[in-house]
């Protein structure tokens, strides 16, 4: 009965988008915020990713919001797992050697192309949330390749989140009070175009998000993996 | 011919979203609505990237000056991509928890066994 209501409710949902959708030309020509994006994006905020300089500087306060809320569902996660009665230890096997020194071995590496991902995020496609997935990806092999030798250090995990949601408010403050007055102004001297050290604040901004959803993530995969 | 040509991306991002949503309503499992709405986050991902396509576009990123900006796809739905997916993680994050939640509380997760829920 429920599949036959839902069957007949989506075909509804698909006809009203069919006639909706067939008025919309595909893939011809791109809205007037794009086109601004586009042509004044260089010499507005000086990075040669325009999706960056879309994320950190033209749309950061929406940024500001979406780092709120993963913020917001690790807490949450942290506080419906929190209650749960822990089980006494876990019949675990030890990983073999050859699996837990590979770990090992590759963990600084991975946590390395984390970093160059979102450091390099206003020059090529990536930024602080592909670097910081990639960076819990890390701590994820950790867990999974030396579950009981090598743990996160919850208080390190604490700071650098915090400290990466304060920067980023920070210097949007001090953005809202030099120049021309706006949330996330870019303050900074632009420097030389499609160099590393270019493009203001965003490279900074960039690194702090980055730290921020890395520590994050990794925290989210720490409960889940602890308290299962 | 000519229809799927043009609305082929459609056609696949809402084809996901379609079966999100059956799953979401027809299964009783709640891994399974999980799994549902990550298809359906996945399908939303996809219509707002080719919403913003352009035919034989490139990427917005100037890291060659041959690059023209007139080639340019939208960069806006793809900033706006860029943080769903980890919204989509985070939202995916909690739902487990909850699952895991549930799963002790009532050792079952089907949930039309679930007694005091009012739906």
């Amino acid at each position: 009965m429920r599949k036959i209501i839902g069957i007949i409710l989506l075909i509804i949902i698909a006809w009203g988008i069919i006639i909706s959708l067939q008025e919309i030309p595909f893939g011809t020509s791109r809205s007037e915020v794009a086109d601004y994006y586009i042509n004044k994006g260089i010499e507005e905020t000086g990075a040669a990713n325009i999706v960056t300089s879309v994320v950190v500087n033209y749309r950061g306060l929406d940024t500001l919001g979406e780092v709120t809320i993963l913020f917001l569902a690790a807490i949450g996660l942290g506080a419906v797992l929190a209650t749960i009665i822990r089980k006494e230890d876990r019949k675990t096997v030890k990983a073999s050697l050859i699996l837990s020194t590979g770990c090992k071995f590759l963990f600084p590496f991975v946590l390395l192309f984390g970093a160059y991902i979102f450091i390099h995020g206003h020059l090529t496609p990536g930024g602080g949330f592909q670097g910081g997935a990639i960076i819990a990806s890390a701590f994820l092999l950790m867990y999974l390749g030396c579950y009981k030798e090598k743990r996160i250090n919850e208080t390190g995990i604490i700071i650098s989140e915090s400290l990466g949601g304060l920067v980023f408010v920070i210097i949007g403050l001090i953005g809202l009070a030099v120049g021309t007055h706006y949330f996330l102004n870019n303050f900074i001297p632009k420097g030389e175009f499609n160099t590393l050290l270019s493009a203001g604040i965003i490279p900074i901004i960039y690194v702090a998000i980055g730290f921020k959803v890395g520590s994050e993530l990794s925290k989210i995969i720490e409960l889940l993996l602890e308290e299962s | 011919m000519d229809f799927l040509h043009n609305y082929i991306y459609y056609i696949g991002s809402f084809g996901l979203i379609f079966i999100g949503i059956f799953i979401m309503i027809a299964k009783r499992n709640y891994i399974k609505v999980i799994i549902g709405l990550s298809i359906l986050d996945t399908g939303v991902n996809l219509f707002l990237i080719s919403v913003g396509y352009i035919n034989n576009g490139t990427a917005p990123i100037f890291s060659k000056s041959a690059i023209e900006a007139k080639n340019m796809v939208d960069p806006v739905p793809q900033a706006l991509v860029l943080t769903a997916i980890v919204i989509g993680v985070a939202v995916l994050g909690l739902a487990l928890s909850l699952g895991i939640r549930l799963y002790k509380h009532y050792g079952t997760l089907n949930l039309q066994k679930i007694k005091e829920q009012k739906w």
